[in-house]
């Protein structure tokens, strides 16, 4: 098999299946919500072998590269989203927006992120990026009854299409400074001999700022709370995982790619999108009663944590924070798998409150949330604990000690609101009296709250793989 | 007459800065906020242009094809989300689009 073929399997398997649970979608007579679903997950597990197997190489004359760290990132991306397919299975029935649409739109999305992930052209970063962004705009909308759903689906449009704006002109910037919008030609143009002019400096930032309102950095974090809150919760978790995860291993791949020897002229940037992201996850959630709400600041300030890495540069700094994004996916999809389980009388209820006595009716449920909740909260010997150290030490052995004590401090004040939704849950009096959930949530909660407890025992494949991917990343 | 790259430069930036004003400034209809979008995407198009004519290099002109593409999908997306939520809310004021708050 050629290069070209066997390099782009992923995307070709991923573009061809959705287009066939597509076509069998439309042209079945009967909703097959359920067997698309099913054949979506196994359509991405499938995905996730081929892109092992992928060999390492560019195709398309530069256009798309698959490196240790595409692998890396195209995992997790693949990791995340067949979590948010295999929650959506029971909550989009009892919701009524069971339409087979929904696998389809999360296939073209992760496409949309599997493209972005291995662009390393400028022109194949926006497609992608894109090709993402139109698929989730409709998933946040998905309930289309709902008014909160179709609100969180057009304040979503709106922000991202601006941010997408501001990326496309921060493109065309950089193109026209620099004359080239190959990755591999533009690190050869700015190769540290000299810093780079005016016109390209605003190129990059522009596009830094569409990449932050992707992770939703501070302070292009607006469009997060009332995203998360308003779209069905399985959209949610696959918020809360998929697209963020691809999106910092863009900004990662655009920043120390093309740009990486410029790190003198961004890093500034980085850092304080990291400081206010960490401060405001930190002060902004303690006011918060609805939990879908709660995890928005929670992963604002997360991304704070993840961006550390990046603004240390270092091989690290770069292992560092592709630690943290896992440890960050599979704690995440673990809380959103509690959230989802949270009902009442086959409704979805989603206050703190409304959690209060779990503890006593369902022990196994308040114990998984309560790991999760701790490991965001970074005790250990959980894992949100290590990814934590390792950011921190990466940035203290980069110089950037003001990160870290940052770091430490806000992780001390989001401490309290996690404790506190645990709190609830054990020593608050009341009786949730919570719908029995289906064998799939309760799967993805175990699996997520197994590996929290468990990565402890077994960090190496991990950070291993971290390190092969940031060293592919480096060059 | 030529005209310098620096005047297709001022036209985008001004462009840009007119759909970000139209964006954050907008106090009435949605619409006009999606009219405001197409705005900096074009504006990001004339750069790639000029670009392209003085660089002497194809990819920008490959580059506003896409983006043409991208921006007519986007604003069918866009508007079939306006369609929905009208639908609910009976109304696309800008001012209505407060349900959550925070």
């Amino acid at each position: 098999m050629s290069l070209l073929l066997s390099t782009l399997l992923p995307e070709l398997l991923l573009g061809l299946g959705g287009m066939a649970l597509l076509m069998f979608g439309v042209l079945s007579k009967t909703n097959q919500f359920i067997i698309c679903s099913l054949a979506a997950v196994a359509l991405l597990a499938i995905t996730g072998v081929f892109i092992l197997l992928a060999p390492a190489g560019s195709v398309f004359d530069g256009l798309l590269t698959t490196t240790n760290f595409t692998r890396y990132a195209d995992l997790l991306v693949l990791l995340g989203s067949a979590a948010a397919l295999i929650l959506s299975l029971d909550y989009n029935q009892r919701e009524d927006i069971a339409r087979f649409e929904f696998p389809v739109l999360v296939v073209l999305a992760v496409l949309g992120m599997i493209v972005m992930i291995s662009a390393s052209d400028m022109m194949t970063l926006y497609l992608g990026f894109e090709l993402q962004s139109l698929a989730l705009y409709i998933c946040a909308a998905f309930a289309r009854d709902s008014l909160r759903s179709t609100e969180a689906g057009l304040k979503y449009f709106v922000l991202g299409a601006l941010a997408s704006g501001l990326l496309i002109y921060g493109i065309s910037l950089v193109y026209g400074f620099a004359g080239t919008t190959n990755f591999v030609a533009l690190a050869h143009l700015f190769d540290g001999s000299q810093p780079a002019g005016y016109g390209t400096v605003i190129g990059i930032v522009f596009v830094l700022v569409g990449i932050a309102f992707k992770i939703s950095a501070a302070p292009f974090h607006m469009w997060t709370p009332d995203v998360y809150e308003g779209s069905p919760t399985p959209v949610t978790a696959l918020f809360g995982t998929a697209p963020k995860v691809a999106a910092m291993a863009l900004l990662l791949s655009v920043m120390v790619g093309p740009f990486g020897h410029l790190l003198s002229q961004w890093q500034m940037l980085i850092e304080i999108l990291s400081i206010i992201s960490m401060a405001l996850g930190a002060l902004a959630a303690i006011g918060q009663t609805n939990i879908k709400r709660l995890m928005a600041y929670s992963s604002i300030g997360h991304m704070g944590y993840a961006l550390i890495g990046l603004a240390a540069g270092t091989l690290a700094g770069i292992q560092a924070t592709l630690i943290y994004l896992a440890i960050y996916v599979v704690m995440s999809f673990g809380v959103f798998a509690c959230i989802i389980a949270m009902r009442r009388k086959g409704r979805a209820v989603e206050t703190i409150a409304d959690l209060a006595g779990l503890s006593t009716q369902n022990p196994g449920y308040a114990l998984a949330l309560a790991v999760l909740l701790w490991s965001m909260a970074g005790i250990p010997p959980l894992s949100g604990f290590f990814g934590k150290l390792y950011v921190f030490s990466a940035a203290i052995n980069a110089g950037l000690d003001v990160l870290a004590v940052v770091g430490v401090l806000t992780s001390v004040v989001a401490a309290f609101y996690y404790l506190r939704v645990i709190k609830v849950m054990y020593f608050d009096a009341g009786s949730p009296d919570f719908d029995k959930s289906a064998s799939g949530v309760r799967l993805v909660m175990m699996v997520g709250a197994l590996a929290t407890i468990l990565f402890v025992f077994m960090p190496g494949p991990l950070v291993s793989a971290a390190a092969a991917a940031a060293r592919a990343l480096m060059g | 007459m030529q005209v310098a790259l620096s005047n297709y430069l001022v036209v985008a930036g001004l462009l840009m800065v007119i759909g970000v004003f139209g964006i954050f400034m907008n106090r009435k209809n949605i619409i006009v906020i999606m009219m405001s979008i197409e705005l900096i995407l074009l504006a990001a198009n004339i750069n790639f242009i000029a670009f392209s004519g003085a660089l002497h290099d194809m990819v920008g002109q490959v580059f506003t094809m896409f983006v043409l593409t991208v921006a007519a999908a986007e604003s069918a997306i866009g508007l079939a989300i306006v369609v929905i939520y009208s639908r609910n809310r009976g109304s696309i004021e800008v001012e209505d689009v407060t349900l959550m708050k925070g």
